[in-house]
């Protein structure tokens, strides 16, 4: 057994080589890996700490210590006293019910805030992954419809309010949800059109998303304001914010359709010739097997439209219809309050965000949720 | 062996029933069309029968009429007294001034955020996200009536804030100092494009010969030639004078030099940064679509960081990035509209006065829909052309 000694030994394994030494604790080591890995990215990291540290210090003392949170009555003079020194957020408990209900009856106020939380409510319950199913198509009837009670009145004791009053964030939620819930199904509608076998169809769907897609929005809306009752018969009188609302619907029709179209792109061939295999007719084909796989392949861009469109609607600002962003800029009218429009569109600005934010956060969600699963 | 001619498919009879797709296509196609023609008619004879009742006359012959509507900022000569062609046509150069500047600009800061994004700074990182996430999330028009606000909020000419000699901003807009446009000035600039395009039609010969032989020509002498010393030469020979006019503050307005109007100004501003957060999202991506490996693979064979972003990363990421870029470039012009909110007079704004004016409605608002609908064109197909010629050729 001796000879065994002289075989090579199994040498030692060799352990893994001890972390590099860092010089201070856990946080420099991150400093230095992430702030000053080289010397033009660390003067570039100073640069940018002197800038935020200026940024922040007079944004402090603007925005927090020197500003006028509260006034008696409607008198600004505190603030003008403070004007460039300080923020005037005394405007917003001033104006809030203006610049989010417009023109809407006082008392009543209510109720567009009951319409705001009710959109609300459909819209997280539409984001919910587990209520997909059919009987959130009639929750979303069901929900316009009171919507719809709950603005107009006219019942039940709630005194009608002409459209014209109505104003502020329920009129951009309106906008935005009824031209989505209308524009949705057209898009989906021009999308099979664009490519269908029958030319006719299919040059009239193109003909629809290139013109629309090819002109600013705001030329639609004039369209809308000023040519629509030209090209009405006479007595026949729509309303402007409906008027807008069909522009928006056919606008929202237009870039919803080649969302759509990207993803019926996506669907293989073979889905569509097994669904003519088995018989199915166009509809059923379309209904039951295309369009599924189709608008699961675009959820994320579908979304990046509908933030794009929830923007959008601030425009009717240019035909004078009270949304949020009108009913701000005419709160700041008022001449004892004029001076102070930053803070106005400061206040606007964040709810504005705080809708697009968590519209892209969850979309993000869903893109992870796509590529990991 | 017999050689049998392929058999043709049968072709089946038609049977005149919805059963048959084709019947069933034919007739689906006649149904949209007469619902579309029959749409397109009813509301015809109601624009015809209302233009009459309200005695609009139509027809573009109101467009040699005196105008009467005073434009503050143009770059053509136009007064008052001009027709409304003139007035129209101040009005989409106005448009090309905010659009062309934008799209350079916007592109410029969009690529610098999109790649500083990727920095392996978190600070600069975090910053730029920051960035692009408020711009994003916040509607442009918003955007628009804040900077327009805070241009109004700045000094008067007088105490106007001065960061450079020569540069001025006050509740004026900004004013720069400028260089007067002369004859010769104008040739120079000529000869400086002329040589431009001179200088690639010759780069791509040189390419093509190394094609052949592989051996490398270089590309600068040529351009030193004809991009520096023919225009340098042009200047020369007709005497153009260069000298930069400073603007002067003279009693209560600015003499001399550029002035951006603070309308122009804000709308620039708010375009600008507003498509470049989009932008920078496009070129992130971008880069991030090409593999790793590249651009390790190209450090294994040595190659210098400068080479290797220039040569193998960029061409690759322009791939990606160049069809969504396009859409930027039209949004951005078609967002240009938005001047109407801060009274900067671009071509929707001037149609929309005209058509206060004059009560044509339709017509002016073809206009404004022709003239974007050929920018766009016109956009789209540059850079459909561009895109073609950067596309992976696949054989």
């Amino acid at each position: 057994m001796s000879s065994v000694a002289h075989l090579p030994q199994d040498p030692l394994p060799i352990g893994p080589r001890p972390a590099p030494r860092v010089l201070g604790g856990q946080s420099t080591a991150w400093l230095r890996a992430n702030l000053f890995p080289s010397i033009p990215s660390g003067i570039v990291t100073l640069l940018l700490l002197f800038v935020l540290g200026k940024a922040c210090i007079s944004l402090w003392q603007w925005g927090i210590a020197n500003a006028v949170w509260i006034v008696p009555g409607n008198d600004s003079s505190a603030c003008r006293a403070l004007r460039g020194v300080g923020a005037c957020w005394a405007v917003i408990p001033e104006k809030y019910r203006f610049i989010l209900f417009g023109t809407y009856p006082f008392d009543e106020q209510w109720r567009p805030a009951l319409v705001v939380v009710i959109f609300i409510a459909l819209f997280v319950v539409s984001s919910r992954r587990s209520f997909w199913r059919k009987e959130l198509f009639l929750l979303w009837a069901a929900a316009l419809i009171a919507i719809g009670c709950l603005m107009w009145g006219g019942f039940l004791g709630l005194t009608f309010v002409t459209q014209d009053r109505w104003g502020g964030l329920p009129v951009t939620l309106i906008l935005a949800t009824f031209g989505l819930a209308f524009g949705f199904p057209l898009g989906i509608l021009v999308a099979l059109g664009r490519r269908s076998k029958l030319p006719a169809i299919r040059s009239l769907c193109v003909l629809y998303v290139e013109l629309i897609r090819g002109v600013p929005l705001i030329s639609l809306l004039f369209m809308a304001s000023v040519m629509f009752p030209l090209f009405m018969p006479d007595g026949v009188n729509i309303d402007k914010l409906l008027r807008a609302q069909i522009a928006f619907i056919l606008y929202a029709g237009a870039y919803l359709a080649e969302v759509v179209r990207g993803g019926l792109q996506a669907v293989p061939r073979g889905q569509y010739e097994a669904a003519d295999a088995l018989g199915l007719s166009y509809w059923e084909k379309n209904a039951l097997i295309v369009l599924p796989q189709a608008i699961r392949h675009v959820i994320p861009p579908l979304v990046n439209t509908f933030i794009a469109f929830f923007k959008d609607t601030s425009l009717v600002l240019i035909i004078g219809i009270f949304d949020l962003l009108t009913t701000a800029k005419t709160a700041i009218v008022d001449p004892a309050w004029q001076a102070f429009s930053v803070e106005v569109y400061v206040f606007v600005g964040v709810i504005y965000f705080v809708f697009c934010f968590a519209m892209s956060r969850y979309s993000r969600g869903l893109e992870a949720q796509r590529t990991s699963g | 062996m017999t050689t049998s001619t392929p058999k043709r498919p049968p072709t089946r009879p038609w049977q005149f029933s919805l059963g048959d797709p084709r019947v069933a296509g034919l007739f689906w196609q006649i149904l949209v069309v007469a619902i579309a023609v029959a749409i397109v008619a009813f509301l015809w004879s109601n624009a015809l029968h209302n233009l009459s009742v309200r005695r609009i006359s139509t027809g573009f012959a109101f467009l040699g009429r005196e105008a009467g509507m005073p434009i503050a900022d143009s770059w053509i000569d136009y007064t008052p007294k001009n027709n409304y062609l003139r007035a129209f046509i101040v009005g989409v150069v106005n448009t090309l001034r905010v659009a062309v500047i934008g799209i350079v600009l916007a592109t410029v800061i969009g690529t610098l955020v999109g790649i500083a994004r990727l920095s392996s700074n978190w600070l600069l990182a975090r910053f730029a996200a920051v960035y692009v996430e408020v711009l994003r999330d916040l509607p442009l028009l918003l955007q628009l009536l804040f900077w327009y606000v805070l241009m109004q909020g700045l000094p008067a000419a007088r105490q106007a804030w001065k960061p450079v000699e020569g540069v001025y901003l006050s509740n004026r807009g900004l004013i720069l100092p400028s260089v007067p446009l002369h004859e010769a000035n104008l040739w120079t600039i000529l000869a400086v494009v002329a040589g431009l395009i001179v200088f690639y039609l010759v780069r791509r010969r040189l390419i093509a010969q190394q094609m052949l032989d592989g051996k490398a020509r270089p590309a600068w002498p040529y351009a030193l030639g004809l991009v520096v010393a023919l225009p340098a030469l042009v200047s020369w020979l007709l005497g153009a004078s260069w000298s930069i006019t400073l603007p002067e503050l003279r009693g209560f307005n600015f003499v001399g030099g550029l002035t951006l109007a603070p309308e122009y100004f804000a709308l620039l501003i708010a375009l600008v940064t507003y498509t470049s957060a989009f932008i920078a999202e496009i070129v992130r991506s971008g880069i991030q679509a090409v593999p790793r490996g590249q651009s390790d693979a190209a450090k294994a064979l040595g190659l210098k960081r400068s080479f290797v972003l220039q040569h193998i990363v960029l061409p690759q990421a322009l791939r990606v990035i160049i069809p969504p870029m396009t859409s930027q470039y039209l949004n951005l012009t078609k967002n240009s509209s938005l001047a109407v909110a801060v009274g900067y007079q671009d071509i929707v704004s001037i149609a929309n006065t005209t058509l206060n004016q004059t009560g044509q409605a339709i017509e002016s608002i073809a206009l404004i829909m022709m003239v974007f609908l050929t920018i766009s064109l016109g956009i789209s197909l540059f850079m459909n052309w561009y895109n073609a010629r950067i596309a992976l050729v696949e054989r």
